[in-house]
């Protein structure tokens, strides 16, 4: 490969050397060797081997009971042999099989597939655990304890945030740091270790809970040796991640990576801060936190709140600032306001944890800190979805003609509701009402449904056609169908949560006329069941609007109705072409804004 | 000169990483650190102690089936929650709690004060079959747990990994941990004493009602009937500074 060396450093350094630090410096050099080439099928396959091993020790020494290593160690070792017999033959004839003029595309259009197939999985997990809480009668299985909501929700929770969220992540963050570096993402089996390792972690996690085998921390529920796991494939998608941006053939680096980077990294912080545990043995399932009440609680919320904060937000906003550009053809509105609203939205996130635990046993102070932070958090939040609407500036005619870019705006405008709502929630005088009841869940649940939910199926609707080379996808009409379906989904399903909980909130604190509560709890649990049956319609009526895109997906992919492959159309747009280098031409490179996004 | 940093950033990966790193650190540092060292951040009472073997395995059993997504068990200092529950949770109460169990939803009642309210054999009828005693619950039957007998191989581990963590379990206390699990089970077994002494105030007595094995049902309803039942609220002033957060 030619070198060509950039200008990294100020836009008029004569040097090009004197700024070059790190990573951005091993572009050419052999220390990046050790994550493309054969040595990294060596460490995959020395990770699987330390796999079998485990699995082998865990099969052997764990007893038969309700801490059994059994059905993981079986999974565990399973998936290790598999590496390992993808490695050797991967490495058969020892020919190079990259071609570094092409995207890597094959991994994302996995990836799409993983996000759409757990979407559905997950989705259906909840529509089932919201039957369960309307009709407890009809899932009566008095002797199956993994039948009962108590493992179900962490299993809808995980699935829905880390499968369904996780994978859009994974497969958009694949692409789009390819497409705005305009280079191939780095290391050639890396990706896939990351991706199959990743799927590996979601059968543990969802397994494990059905099991049983639970921390009981909210959206951190898996136990130690499935979070060691997925810190050891978290640290390989950070290094791919890092080593594709160093290897860029643009200066600056684009603005949604800034928002991929932000989430990768900061996840690992929480995930690694969170979950330190003791395990009662090395081949034993229970684990004891390291920190106890208070300081746990603390930490959880800590982890819990900025799970939202960088995977539910940070990284789906880096979806936003690449697919709606593109999908509305425009530049990314203010350069300067993406700039303003990253730094304030990672630095006050980390901060709204507390108000997760008003009124408990926290210290007031840092109860006091949360909620501030979480009123400051209202304008960061607002600059994003300021930023995102705006670029539709000049093309607004389009929501009217592209479901797609119409399902991607209003999904933004979700943000918006949901970045709110939150803010208020955070009060301490409105969460006095709103905590413990179904009012949280409806903000979840807006925040979920219409933001997380609808950029993720804008951007699948994006990815599809360009992925498998077709001129659009199979149907726009069935877009249309999965976006009314999915709307009136969750319009059901936020305003009956709005109804039930802060209905169940003024009936805890209802007085009779002599100084007695009203109502005994019973009564405000019987007051909810319409309520959860318009919610389980609602959750149908999406899950009802995600099997309608998978088809689409399908029918797509297959090549029918307007999916016309573009081979027919024209042979040289089949193969995905990155442009040369250029070297960089300081002066006029324009700061980062919608670079890639618009070429 | 703002726009001199972010273009210095935006243009090298690894300086971008750091300025991320280091902006994210700052809200953590702030307000989590403090929590470890400032006194008053737990409450001086009397009365609390680490979980009984028996009672510890309950509680694995409580998290194991999820019962925190519905059940909190803390108590806010609001008018009607202390009229409904008792006393609001103080922070000294889950002091030996590996994870806490707050819980974050109450899709069923708070459970921090449930130790005491109800018999042994009501905990019995309701988690078999919680509509035979609550007909508009919508909780999910625990009947397996009557069936399934209680794993107590691993108890002497679980405490160890407690002591280690801090929770002042003795030597003695982690060596006795499968024999004091059963007599908590026994009002006539041997070593009654030298278990109250080890775990004062832990009630003693057959909780399933079922002497002939030692089920799940036994753990979970001991754990149930110890649940914020350990503070000696007679000696407890709430006004006093140190008690003050």
């Amino acid at each position: 490969m030619t070198t060509v060396k950039f200008s990294r450093g100020g836009r008029e350094k004569s040097n090009p050397n004197s700024n070059i630090f790190w990573l951005d410096s091993m572009t050419d050099t052999k220390a990046i060797s050790f994550i493309r080439k054969d040595s990294s099928l060596f460490m995959i396959a020395g990770i699987c081997f330390i796999g079998v091993l485990w699995s082998l020790f865990a099969l052997q020494y764990t007893p038969a009971t309700y801490t059994s290593l059994n059905m993981h160690g079986g999974i565990v070792l399973a998936a290790s042999l598999l590496g390992i017999f993808a490695v050797v033959v991967k490495n058969g004839d020892g020919t190079p099989r990259v071609d570094d003029s092409e995207y890597n595309d094959t991994i994302i259009k996995y990836g799409v597939i993983a996000t759409t197939f757990w979407g559905i999985v997950g989705m259906l997990v909840g529509v089932i655990i919201a039957l369960q809480l309307a009709y407890p009668e009809i899932f009566y299985f008095e002797n199956f304890g993994w039948t009962n909501f108590g493992r179900l929700r962490p299993l809808h929770t995980s699935a829905v945030i880390f499968a369904f969220g996780g994978n859009a992540l994974l497969a958009t963050s694949f692409y789009v740091v390819q497409r705005t570096s305009r280079t191939r993402l780095a290391g050639d089996y890396w990706p896939w270790f990351v991706f199959w390792g990743y799927q590996l972690f979601i059968v543990l996690a969802a397994t494990g809970y059905l099991a049983g085998i639970t921390q009981s921390k909210e959206y951190a529920e898996p136990e130690w040796y499935v979070d060691l796991w997925l810190t050891i494939v978290w640290v390989a998608y950070l290094l791919v991640f890092m080593v594709t941006l160093a290897r860029r053939k643009e200066p600056h680096i684009y603005v949604a990576n800034w928002f991929y980077l932000a989430f990768i990294i900061t996840v690992a912080i929480l995930h690694v801060v969170n979950n330190l545990a003791l395990p009662i043995g090395l081949f034993s399932a229970k684990s004891y936190s390291l920190y106890a009440g208070v300081q746990d609680a603390m930490t959880q919320w800590w982890y819990g709140h900025n799970a939202v904060g960088f995977f539910l937000t940070a990284g789906f906003l880096a979806i936003m600032y690449y697919f709606i550009p593109k999908r509305a053809n425009r530049p990314v509105w203010s350069y300067k306001l993406s700039i303003v609203h990253f730094w304030s939205v990672i630095f006050i996130y980390i901060w709204a944890g507390p108000h997760h635990l008003h009124y408990t046993a926290l210290p007031q102070w840092s109860q006091t800190l949360g909620m501030v932070f979480s009123l400051m958090l209202w304008m960061p939040s607002w600059g994003g979805m300021i930023n995102g609407l705006m670029t539709l500036s000049g093309a607004w005619d389009k929501l009217r003609t592209d479901p797609v870019l119409r399902m991607l705006v209003v999904s933004v405008a979700f943000y918006g509701m949901a970045t709110f709502e939150g803010p208020l929630m955070s009060v301490r005088y409105v969460n006095a009402l709103s905590h413990y009841t179904d009012w949280t869940i409806g903000h979840v649940h807006s925040g979920a449904l219409g933001w997380n939910g609808f950029i993720t199926f804008g951007a699948i609707y994006c990815l599809v056609p360009w992925l498998w080379k077709k001129k659009e996808l199979y149907s726009l009409k069935l877009v249309e169908w999965h976006f009314w379906l999915a709307t009136l989904g969750i319009l059901f399903y936020i305003t009956s949560m709005w109804v039930s909980g802060i209905m169940q909130g003024l009936m805890w604190r209802a007085y009779n006329e002599l100084g007695f509560l009203e109502y005994s709890f019973v009564e405000t649990v019987s007051a909810m069941h319409i309520y959860y049956i318009i919610r389980a319609l609602g959750g149908g009526l999406y899950l009802l609007g995600a099997l309608v895109m998978a088809f689409n997906v399908y029918q797509t992919i297959k090549g029918r109705g307007m999916a016309e492959s573009l081979d027919t159309i024209s042979p040289t747009l089949r193969k995905p072409i990155m442009p040369k280098a250029e070297p960089a031409r300081p002066g006029q490179a324009q700061p980062g804004t919608a670079m890639g996004a618009a070429e | 000169m703002f726009m001199g940093l972010q273009s210095a950033l935006e243009r090298n990966s690894f300086k971008l990483l750091l300025g991320i790193i280091a902006t994210v650190s700052v809200g953590g540092l702030f307000e989590i650190t403090p929590l470890f060292y400032v006194d008053n951040t737990i409450e001086e009472v009397e009365g609390v102690r680490p979980y009984s073997p028996l009672e510890l395995a309950g509680r694995n059993i409580y998290i194991r089936e999820g019962c925190y997504v519905c059940h909190s068990q803390m108590v806010r200092p609001l008018r009607d929650e202390v009229e409904r529950y008792g006393h609001y949770s103080l922070a000294a109460e889950s002091m030996y709690d590996r994870p806490f169990q707050w819980g974050s939803k109450r899709t069923g009642p708070d459970l921090a004060r449930v130790g005491g309210k109800y018999s042994d054999e009501w905990h019995k009828l309701h988690l078999e079959d919680p509509r035979a005693v609550v007909p508009e619950s919508i909780m999910p039957p625990y009947k397996f747990l009557s069936k399934t007998e209680l794993d107590t191989s691993t108890i002497k581990a679980d405490l160890k990994a407690n002591q280690r963590l801090g929770v002042p379990y003795t030597d003695e206390m982690v060596e006795l941990a499968e024999q004091d699990l059963l007599t908590q089970l026994d009002e006539f077994a041997d070593d009654y004493d030298g278990f109250l002494a080890r775990y004062p105030k832990a009630v003693v007595r057959e909780f399933d009602g079922d002497a002939r094995k030692v089920t799940e049902m036994d753990a979970i309803i001991a754990y149930m009937q110890m649940l914020g039942t350990t503070v000696d609220f007679d000696t407890y002033e709430a006004e006093l500074t140190e008690n003050m957060r």
